[in-house]
């Protein structure tokens, strides 16, 4: 059981940003499946349509980083749907509850939970003190170099992770789905995110999002409405011919070794809410609505998807059990219960070619291919402004940049992160590289977090209290899941772990307050004063929204 | 400039009105959510067998599916509340915050 915790966590937090590494296994190349092929072709043509319109409107920095700020609230809660749900939430998490019943089910709620915190406490917030990056809101009264160094450093540090995670996913997956050559799968998803994001900046990503996130929950429904027939509709009928031929019997519905040790279920859960919200891609996305309404209504309607999706995944595996699970043509060699073909991540395909053909199989291949690109072009985007809009326009040029220049930093930067990914991807192939979505969360959660939100909310921070609080958490982070089981023993290979939990959050988190606190409190300096007395009018335009970034005339 | 007027949107009753009622509105939403999420967590934790009893005999639903798909509604109405009275009655509030603020300009 000890071993089982882990090893799902990481497993979890895969899920939800990819790091299929581990959790695909090394995958062997399947016969190149052209429906899929084709049908990943009229999305890629589609949305470079798009790219070629809001090309022609990337010309000012708004319209790069933001969409303009004109997106509505409906809208964006589509795109950050789509930003949330990567691939491995319709593979991984229905592989999960496929093997392991109730649990996939727990999990799912871990991923939705931290959406309604994210609305009370920051959406509101963020979209009235930020422009482009959430570094806009941590220095929005501090010492403009230092803290957006130090936010611009842990945001690349997020992206970087994340971004390894998911390029070698990409290529696992794409492999497997499409029959390429895993450098093949790399490079393409590489320039085709490069070409999305140097052309079409946010307005093209935004709704590369949005597109891929009707795509999957339109695949999602349909995979479900169809396996649900095979049942009568009826919630009980799955559920009594599952556990008839499931190993685990009637324990299926009962909670099993996931969250059984409450320090791991505490840190997980503290992680995936507070890094979620700590998220630089994720973040971004509440700069690109007009004002603070819209900004709330995005999270009503992406929380709203997130969830309905996530039950449809739920009776998707519990469906897969039977239509998957009792079907020898899924299994090597034509054996039940031997290992799945292509390997356990591929049970919702399976089940879309059981109960669709060839056509639905197609489809939603494509829309994994689609996932994993909208959610590369997200990251990219988020890390090139890291390096433009807050390092470059801000820290070198103390804001004195013209936008044009900013822009072509940002272009430049974007074409460096793609290199920087497809060469990692590479280099990756064969590594586990399951931790580093944990190292990616737990540095949200302990890095980008805890400044964010004391900037927010508490008046006394200072720029000497968010720069220990910052490099405190991010390397308390990185030391935590380097000395954990993950790092230390799976990649290192040592015997032991020094640190015995694979959660960083729940240790990291405090590490970054406290040190935030002791010393804001400790600062004495005349610079500290006014950055208190600054906080005032700050919170006016928290609360009020006047001064706001406004949306850009078109 | 903005200074001016942020000082006297902050003498403004209306905007202690506003600070207070939305806050507290938002820390009581955020608590129950909080609450309920770390209290199945625990119940995960130290109660597993509770959550897999059916919650009738013979029912194949079992108590743990129906508090879960509970909380996925009840959440997500939670957010719905949220937004509706965020958008409109403090909406509105801060709207007079910032118009009272400017007529006294004039």
């Amino acid at each position: 059981m000890r071993k089982i915790i882990p090893a799902l966590g990481l497993l979890g937090l895969s899920t939800l940003a990819f790091a299929a590494g581990d959790a695909l296994g090394p995958t062997e190349q399947q016969a190149t499946n052209w429906h899929a092929i084709i049908m990943f072709c009229l999305f890629v043509a589609m949305t470079m349509g798009i790219t070629s319109g809001a090309a022609s409107r990337t010309k000012s920095t708004s319209n790069c980083y933001a969409a303009g700020g004109g997106i509505t609230g409906f809208q964006n809660g589509l795109a950050i749907a789509g930003d949330y749900m990567s691939a491995a939430t319709l593979l991984g998490l229905t592989a999960m509850v496929y093997s392991k019943g109730y649990d996939g089910y727990i999990y799912m709620l871990c991923f939705f939970a931290g959406w309604p915190i994210i609305l009370f406490l920051m959406a509101e917030r963020l979209r009235n003190l930020g422009k482009f990056t959430f570094s806009d809101i941590t220095a929005y009264r501090l010492d403009q170099g230092k803290v957006r160094t130090m936010a611009a450093v842990s945001s690349l540090v997020v992206v970087c992770f994340y971004l390894i995670a998911q390029m070698v996913g990409a290529g696992q997956l794409i492999k497997l789905l499409f029959g390429l050559e895993y450098n093949v799968a790399i490079f393409a998803v590489g320039i085709l995110m490069m070409v999305y994001v140097t052309f079409g900046g946010m307005v093209a990503t935004t709704w590369v999002q949005i597109i891929k996130a009707c795509m999957l929950l339109a695949g999602g429904t349909l995979v479900m409405v169809l396996a649900m027939s095979q049942f009568g509709f009826s919630f009980g009928a799955l559920v009594d011919q599952a556990m008839s031929v499931h190993t685990l019997g009637e324990k299926l519905m009962h909670p099993g070794s996931l969250l059984a040790d409450p320090v791991t279920a505490i840190s997980l859960g503290l992680g995936l809410m507070f890094g979620t919200a700590g998220l630089p891609h994720i973040l971004m996305r509440f700069f690109t609505v007009t004002d603070a309404k819209e900004a709330r209504k995005s999270v009503l309607y992406a929380s709203g998807f997130v969830a309905y999706f996530f039950n449809v995944i739920f009776l998707m595996g519990l469906a897969g059990i039977i239509i998957v699970g009792q079907n020898p043509e899924f299994f090597e060699g034509g054996e039940i219960g031997k290992k799945l073909i292509g390997g356990g991540n591929m049970v919702a395909m399976h089940l879309a070619k059981a109960v669709g053909g060839d056509m639905l199989l197609g489809f939603l291949a494509a829309v994994a291919f689609a996932t994993i690109l909208a959610v590369v072009s997200g990251l990219a985007l988020a890390g090139a402004s890291a390096i433009s809009h807050d390092i470059y326009a801000r820290v070198i040029k103390k804001g004195t940049a013209s936008e044009a220049a900013e822009i072509r930093v940002s272009k430049m930067a974007t074409i460096a992160l793609g290199f920087v990914a497809i060469i990692l991807g590479i280099a990756f192939e064969k590594q586990n590289i399951a931790f580093m979505v944990g190292l990616a969360f737990g540095v949200a959660a302990a890095a980008n977090f805890p400044v964010l939100i004391l900037s927010m909310y508490w008046k006394g921070l200072t720029t000497r209290g968010a720069l220990w609080g910052g490099y405190g958490g991010l390397i308390s982070a990185v030391l935590f899941v380097l000395f954990s089981k993950s790092v230390w023993v799976d990649v290192l290979g040592n015997a032991a772990p020094l640190f015995p939990y694979t959660q960083p959050a729940l240790f990291a988190m405090p590490v970054a307050f406290l040190l935030a606190f002791i010393f804001s409190k400790s600062d004495a300096s005349v610079r500290a004063k006014s950055e208190i007395e600054a906080f005032d009018d700050q919170y006016v335009r928290a609360q009020t929204g006047y001064g706001a970034a406004g949306a850009a005339k078109h | 400039m903005s200074s001016v007027m942020y000082e006297r949107m902050r003498g403004n009753p209306k905007f202690q009105e506003l600070v207070a009622k939305r806050g507290r509105f938002a820390w009581t939403l955020a608590a129950i959510v909080l609450t309920m999420f770390y209290g199945f967590v625990m119940i995960v934790a130290f109660a597993p067998a509770s959550l897999g009893q059916p919650i009738a005999e013979g029912s194949r639903w079992t108590v743990g599916v129906v508090a879960e798909l509970f909380m996925f509604i009840f959440f997500w109405v939670l957010t719905a509340v949220y937004v509706r009275r965020a958008n409109t009655e403090f909406d509105a509030l801060s709207q007079e915050v910032v118009r009272d603020a400017w007529k006294e300009n004039k």
